[in-house]
């Protein structure tokens, strides 16, 4: 912990160091790339990149917070391995991380911060509830925005041209848990939220799933995002007697909720959404989360072609499990840079136009936005909690499958096989070397393939 | 009728709780007129520090008794330090200077201890290890745990000794002495530095039980779970009459069953208009309504005799 610690503080640091002597101007077009392979590195402008991040790093969502953080500073890592060029210039990437306490009122002056410090884009925030107030911010100074994990319809329904996100939103996540509801047999209802932008969002949506399902709720109860005592509201909801309880929240208070319903003598379902989807919420639920039921949006990491690659880096770089946004920011940020790419130009208001044009394969599937924003197809996926882990249940909707389906069938096994060969290496010094030695080469390869296109473009 | 009672085992459980950290707010209120808005990180290290114990002589292969019981030693032991530490750091230097002075370091040392916390815990929310068996018991309907039933039996007894300790020892007399004058007290033989050391290292012991309760009661612990519980404890110290032993018991338990009620009641008491997210209000309106008729609390009338 203390080392993981000293990363941040460090990485801190360092992202403060560059702020301040990062101002570099975007380089001329004179400094052309007419001949790329000739210049010397020495002479090439190198230009310093800054995208902010945004998402709660302290309070009870700071190990969700750390696990965004985590998705992008692997994903800049990877992007400076690579050595970019963009416009001519040698690109270096930097993170502007900052902590927006998963409160709206903070998420607005993260927002300002990032904004004065002249980001060339925004991977976040975390929750819808900063999310949507800082998108103004964004949107007003012309900055593009993806988010990894907010999922609050309100989001790209703002009209804003800056704000995008990976992952489905709670419509259609409300929409398919409601019908899960529907297939597991329940005929009765309580739903709890959490107040937050998030909590109130999904669990909307899925009572209007429910009910046109045919679904009777019998309760509505709310708690907050902070609380961690539920008897009162179970203990209420308990004296309704429903088939199903559905929780619209975060795991830190689903996973005691869970349990507290289990002392309360409760024989109701559980039923969430994507915050209650990980690891922790199994951690703090215990043997009372055993065979319930949660989504995800987008198809499981495993499923998925470059799924369980990403999962081995990710654990080799953190020494942590995914928990669980990792790879959708992750992806964010590598859709971002691939805007950037093929417009040739880091400069927000050049870029922009083509964010919304993207059409990247990555870890989480291939994303193509719709006209407000919205990553198109949006697959949610059931999964049940089964001895501490989540196993996968199915997929539901989305035409995001369709799309993976091939690639995955294609590369899927040579890519397991590749996973499992790297696992086996982990202690093995020697291996490791040829890998990373791959790496370097797959990098070597990527940056001729983005120099390639680059030139094509022109 | 059974939810009923149902909500009161509820509210009786977190109220003692409530009523057990209240105390350690008022016992320095009572001695010093000092609010020390640090003591809901008292508790929250005291959990912190029982579940590093204990897991490691679980691991150890320690009996699940021992350990437990060794954890909760530590956590005490700890705590103590803590709020003698707390006491000759931040609020010794400040005694003569104006009320307001002690107050903000009393905040400051609060974020302190979080951020010191969440270096060494971490940032993840911390399981804490089942130290008692889970038997179920049944009563008219409602359902209760061998954990609630030993959080009110141990609160109870703590309290009533915490009584003993200030009627009818001569700890006790002298600090009721400090409480009264200070400066008096000094001049009769009293050494009301090591008093008020005293009610700090008291009050502290008091927060390491009320962090190992809560650990064992929702068996999570997180490095903010202090603030959230001092506040209420607070509240329920101010509800009571703080600076009053008994005030400070009866406000905690009776916020608690407040609360319970409040959440459970209060969607069909207003037709549905209000929902349980307003049960904080709740509390609060009962808190506002006590302090109108009796601005010094339930119990206030003794403030003469506070501990």
């Amino acid at each position: 912990m203390q080392a993981k610690l000293s990363v941040v503080a460090l990485s801190v640091a360092a992202a403060l160091a560059m702020g301040a002597c990062g101002k570099k101007e975007e380089p001329k077009p004179a400094a052309a790339p007419a001949a790329p392979a000739a210049a010397a590195p020495a002479q090439k402008p190198e230009i310093i990149v800054k995208l902010g991040h945004a998402a709660p790093m302290t309070g009870p969502q700071a190990h969700l917070g750390k696990d965004n953080e985590n998705g992008a500073v692997l994903a800049i890592e990877e992007l400076n391995a690579k050595g970019l060029e963009i416009g001519g210039a040698k690109i270096k990437f930097e993170l502007l991380p900052e902590d927006d306490q998963a409160d709206p009122k903070q998420g607005s002056i993260v927002a300002q911060k990032l904004v004065d410090a002249k980001v060339n884009g925004v991977i976040g925030h975390l929750n819808s509830g900063t999310t949507i107030p800082a998108s103004k911010l964004y949107s007003d100074a012309g900055i593009p925005q993806i988010s990894g994990s907010a999922t609050n319809p309100k989001y790209t329904q703002q009209g804003f041209k800056t704000a995008f996100r990976v992952m489905a939103n709670d419509v259609q996540q409300g929409k398919r848990l409601g019908e899960f509801a529907a297939k597991q047999g329940a005929k009765s209802v309580a739903i709890v939220d959490d107040r937050s932008a998030y909590g109130q969002g999904i669990a909307d949506e899925f009572r209007k799933a429910a009910e046109a399902a045919g679904i009777k709720v019998v309760a509505t109860e709310y708690t907050n995002d902070k609380a961690t005592d539920f008897k009162a509201i179970l203990t209420k909801i308990k004296s309704t007697k429903p088939d199903l309880i559905f929780f619209g929240g975060m795991d830190a208070q689903g996973g005691p909720m869970a349990k507290q319903m289990k002392d309360l003598g409760i024989k109701a379902k559980f039923l969430g959404g994507d915050g209650v989807c990980t690891p922790e919420f199994m951690k703090l639920g215990g043997v009372a989360t055993e065979g319930q039921y949660c989504s995800l949006p987008g198809v499981p990491l495993e499923k998925l072609a470059k799924g369980p690659e990403f999962k081995d880096k990710f654990n080799k770089k953190f020494g942590v499990d995914i928990q669980l946004y990792a790879p959708y920011v992750y992806d964010a940020v590598m859709v971002m840079v691939d805007s950037m790419q093929r417009a040739n130009s880091v400069e927000p208001g050049k870029y922009l136009p083509e964010v919304g044009k993207s059409k990247y394969d990555g870890v989480t599937g291939v994303i193509e936005f719709d006209e407000v924003g919205d990553v198109k197809g949006g697959a949610i996926s059931m999964y049940r909690y089964k001895g501490g882990k989540l196993e996968y249940v199915e997929t539901l909707g989305g035409g995001m499958m369709a799309a993976v389906k091939d690639a995955a069938q294609a590369t899927g096994d040579s890519a397991k096989t590749a996973a499992t060969a790297v696992a086996d290496a982990g202690k093995d010094v020697a291996k490791e070397a040829t890998k990373v030695g791959g790496e370097v080469k797959e990098a070597a390869k990527a940056g001729a393939e983005a120099v390639k296109g680059a030139v094509e473009k022109k | 009728m059974d939810i009923f009672l149902q909500q009161i085992i509820n509210g009786l459980v977190q109220g003692s709780i409530y009523a057990l950290v209240a105390l350690g707010y008022t016992m320095v209120y009572g001695i010093m007129g000092l609010i020390n808005f640090a003591h809901g990180e008292v508790v929250m290290i005291g959990t912190l520090v029982t579940i590093t114990v204990t897991s490691l002589l679980i691991k150890a292969g320690v009996p699940l008794a021992v350990a437990g019981l060794a954890g909760l030693g530590a956590s005490v032991l700890a705590c103590m330090a803590i709020g003698w530490g707390l006491e000759r750091v931040a609020y010794r230097p400040l005694r003569n200077a104006p009320r307001l002075t002690p107050l903000i370091t009393a905040i400051g040392m609060s974020i302190v201890l979080q951020n010191i916390a969440m270096i060494v815990w971490g940032r993840n929310y911390m399981t804490f290890p089942p130290l008692l068996p889970k038997v179920d018991y049944e009563f008219a309907g409602a359902n209760f745990t061998a954990v609630q039933v030993m959080i009110v039996v141990v609160s109870g007894l703590t309290m009533s000794g915490l009584v003993l300790l200030v009627y009818r020892t001569k700890l006790g007399m002298a600090m009721r002495a400090t409480a009264q004058n200070p400066q008096v007290a000094n001049l009769m033989g009293v050494n009301s530095n090591r008093v008020i050391s005293a009610a700090f290292v008291i009050g502290s012991a008091l927060a390491a039980l009320a962090g190992v309760m809560v650990g064992t009661y929702y068996e999570i612990a997180h490095y903010q779970m202090g603030f959230m519980l001092g506040l209420k404890a607070f509240t329920a110290a101010v509800l009571g009459g703080i600076g009053n032993l008994a005030g400070a018991m009866a406000g905690g338990i009776l916020l608690g069953i407040i609360e319970a009620l409040g959440a459970g009641y209060i969607g069909d008491l207003t037709g549905g208009f209000l929902g349980s997210h307003y049960q904080d209000i709740f509390a609060f309106v009962v808190l506002i309504v006590v302090l109108m008729f009796k601005p010094s609390g339930l119990f206030g009338e003794k403030t003469g005799e506070r501990a």
